[in-house]
């Protein structure tokens, strides 16, 4: 028998998408793919505006990660003008950084995640989810929302709104920051601490529970890119570009990623809204990538922080490469999450944050900019090209989830063959397809973006196209 | 109606937006717990629930852009008592709809045909593993009864929470209408 099992919509991920595995004549999985069925096309749609406005309408992207898009397209914008940006306005960006990165980590790991790690892969699908949590454990999941409230508040103090904030610009930003709005996010602080050190305590208790999908949730040799900075500590406003193998010998190092079209390319397939990254020297797909937590921590030297630090040095232990199981990015977010506070700390302490030269005017000076940060989920580019009245002749993204699209697929393949298995196909087995995905936390509002809700019946075909068996989900039952 | 279900029951889905509108309702924050109590999020993109239960009230985020939000919308429709325009991709089409300018072909060529190094084939749909892009992003009104239009991009946690709560009470919420 050969067939084909789809999960759709995959549920807990950010964005639209459908698993589809496809069966041998065993019934066994021969290949199981990944496809994102949502597009948008920024690519096109902002041909003919002005490049002033691209930072309103690129934070459009995503309303996860919208700081990211307007930091990419704000320092695209500066390049434009071929001017430096105010000590203040940088400070302010990377501030508001650091909320994105703490508000969408907590996103995915209390929200999106922890029903499958704290109430189980198996748990009854009505209530594996944040409800569920808020049920059996309150004080935990009200300890994960209020930790996403803390980044999305340094951001609304930063930005003016949480979500698509009009501040950030080429040359600067546009708001000054108050002393007070400080104060109260240094009134965070404590609990974010006592948070981020409970969740870290979670989840490495409840590791030993979860070798096989730590063994099979995307556990594979690859490269892993990410930004550093000259001392290869962590870097998600300006750094250089480095890449590691799974041995953790750097590959390449110091990559100005303003050059990025030298080194990464991409593919298409019909199969998938979502293009795939690739290092071109390697080729594809050989050369296939993974970015964001887990890529970040195989690639720097250190973090930079020492609470983040200590926990670093015990991460790097866990292999004697670059830790390479995907299930990991779990781990690799919650450490990424006490860096980021620490770090907020650290701005908030910076009393040039709170000054009032906070852009810097031009005329537009180039014809072309490049502008990349590291966003949640991985290293994100903007380029503009830009015609004499600066209006927008061509423009390019490349997005972190896209630059996983390989792994990610790798990853729901090997979880595939693992765990499904077409006679007596469970709900917790395909769960763990999603769990493969959710690792990733992959944003495909970004890498494209997303459908409703559509009935997921899996259904198995014979060679013929019949169906010879299906399968719902419990509540449709 | 289920079981668990004297409370009030509650959907929310996606269509062609940026999930901006939905991470504004999870900003309501620990009001999400409180209403966690009060009200049946039956599905969502945040809920495992893949079939779209029948429900009092569906908010909608993004615009139709593809056959399959069509096909969503109609089922959405039917199984809603009251259907919520989420945004403004929802109520006039906003950042997605700007695609419209374009066509179809365009714009798939400028994303996949003129930017990629090796194209081994363009979704466009004709291999059935993705839904095909309409020829126009519309707003939610053009296709279906809409009961009510929250406006913004995306519409505030406090509207949003506010919104609800007058729903819960049996008033008529009293918004800013489109058109
Ligand atoms: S209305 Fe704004 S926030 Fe909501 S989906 Fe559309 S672009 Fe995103």
């Amino acid at each position: 028998m050969t067939g084909r099992i789809e999960i759709n919509p995959i549920t807990r991920v950010e964005g639209h998408a459908k698993v589809t595995i496809d069966l041998d004549e065993r019934g066994e999985v021969a290949r199981a793919r990944f496809h994102v069925l949502e597009f948008r096309g920024f690519e096109k749609l902002c041909e003919g505006r002005p490049f002033h406005e691209m930072p309103g309408i690129m934070a459009r992207v995503c309303g996860i990660c919208p700081v990211s898009h307007i930091l990419a397209s704000s320092k695209a914008g500066d390049r434009l003008l071929g001017i430096e940006v105010p000590p203040a306005a940088v400070l302010q960006r990377r501030l508001a950084n650091y909320g994105q990165v703490l508000q969408s980590h907590a996103l995915s790991f209390f929200h999106l995640s922890s029903p499958d790690l704290l109430l189980g892969m198996d748990a009854d699908p009505r209530t594996r989810n944040l409800f569920g949590l808020v049920a059996q454990d309150p004080d935990f999941a009200r300890r994960g929302i209020r930790l996403r409230q803390f980044g999305q508040r340094i951001i609304e103090l930063v930005g003016g709104s949480r979500i698509h904030p009009s501040w950030s610009v080429p040359g600067g930003v546009a708001r000054v920051l108050s002393s007070s709005a400080c104060d109260e996010l240094k009134g965070w602080l404590a609990e974010a601490y006592a948070t981020v050190d409970i969740a870290l305590t979670r989840l490495k208790q409840i590791l030993d529970r979860h070798t096989e999908e730590v063994e099979h949730l995307g556990s594979f040799p690859s490269l892993f890119l990410g930004m550093v900075d000259d001392e290869g500590r962590l870097a998600y406003y300006d750094g250089r570009i480095r890449i590691v193998d799974a041995e953790g010998n750097v590959v390449a190092d110091r990559l100005d990623p303003g050059r990025y079209a030298k080194y990464l390319d991409e593919a298409s397939e019909s199969w998938s809204f979502m293009k795939h990254a690739f290092y071109k020297p390697m080729g594809y797909p050989v050369g296939a990538y993974r970015v964001g937590p887990l890529a970040r921590l195989n690639v720097a030297t250190t973090a930079g922080t020492q609470r983040a630090d200590r926990e670093l040095r015990e991460f790097k232990q866990r292999s004697s490469g670059a830790v390479c199981a995907s299930f990991h990015y779990h781990l690799a977010r919650l450490i990424e999450m006490l860096h980021a506070v620490e770090k907020i700390e650290e701005l908030l302490d910076e009393p040039e944050l709170k000054s009032h030269e906070i852009r810097a005017k031009a005329q537009l000076n180039r014809r072309q900019g490049i502008g990349a940060a590291e966003a949640p989920r991985g290293t994100l580019f903007h380029h503009y090209e830009v015609d004499d009245d600066g209006l927008i002749v061509r423009a390019n993204l490349l997005i972190a989830t896209l630059q996983n699209n390989a792994a990610i697929n790798r990853a729901v393949e090997q979880a595939a063959k693992r765990f499904v298995r077409a006679d007596g196909l469970q709900e917790g087995m395909l769960n763990r397809v999603e769990a493969a995905i959710r690792c990733f936390d992959p944003c495909l509002s970004c890498s494209t973006h997303a459908l409703g809700q559509m009935p997921l019946s899996i259904e198995i075909l014979d060679a013929a196209g019949t169906v010879v068996d299906r399968l719902a989900r419990p509540d449709q039952v | 109606m289920d079981s668990q279900g004297l409370k009030p029951r509650l959907a929310t889905i996606w269509l062609g937006g940026c999930s901006g509108c939905h991470m504004s309702f999870l900003d309501m924050d620990e009001r999400l717990i409180d209403l966690a109590l009060r009200v049946d999020l039956c599905s969502s993109p945040l809920v495992d629930v893949k079939e779209f239960p029948n429900v009092d009230v569906t908010l909608v985020e993004g615009a139709v852009a593809n056959e399959a939000h069509v096909h969503e919308l109609e089922i959405v429709r039917a199984r809603s008592r009251i259907v919520v325009a989420f945004g403004d991709c929802a109520v006039t089409g906003n950042v997605t709809a700007m695609r419209n300018a374009f066509g179809v072909e365009d714009v798939l060529t400028r994303a996949y045909r003129s930017t990629s190094a090796v194209v081994v084939g363009v979704p466009d749909g004709a291999d059935g593993m993705v839904p095909r892009l309409l020829p126009r992003v519309r707003p939610l009104h053009e296709l279906v009864k809409v009961d009510y239009f929250l406006q913004g991009c995306p519409p505030s946690a406090d509207e949003i929470y506010t919104f609800l709560n007058e729903l819960l009470e049996g008033r008529t919420p009293t918004i800013r209408r489109f058109g």
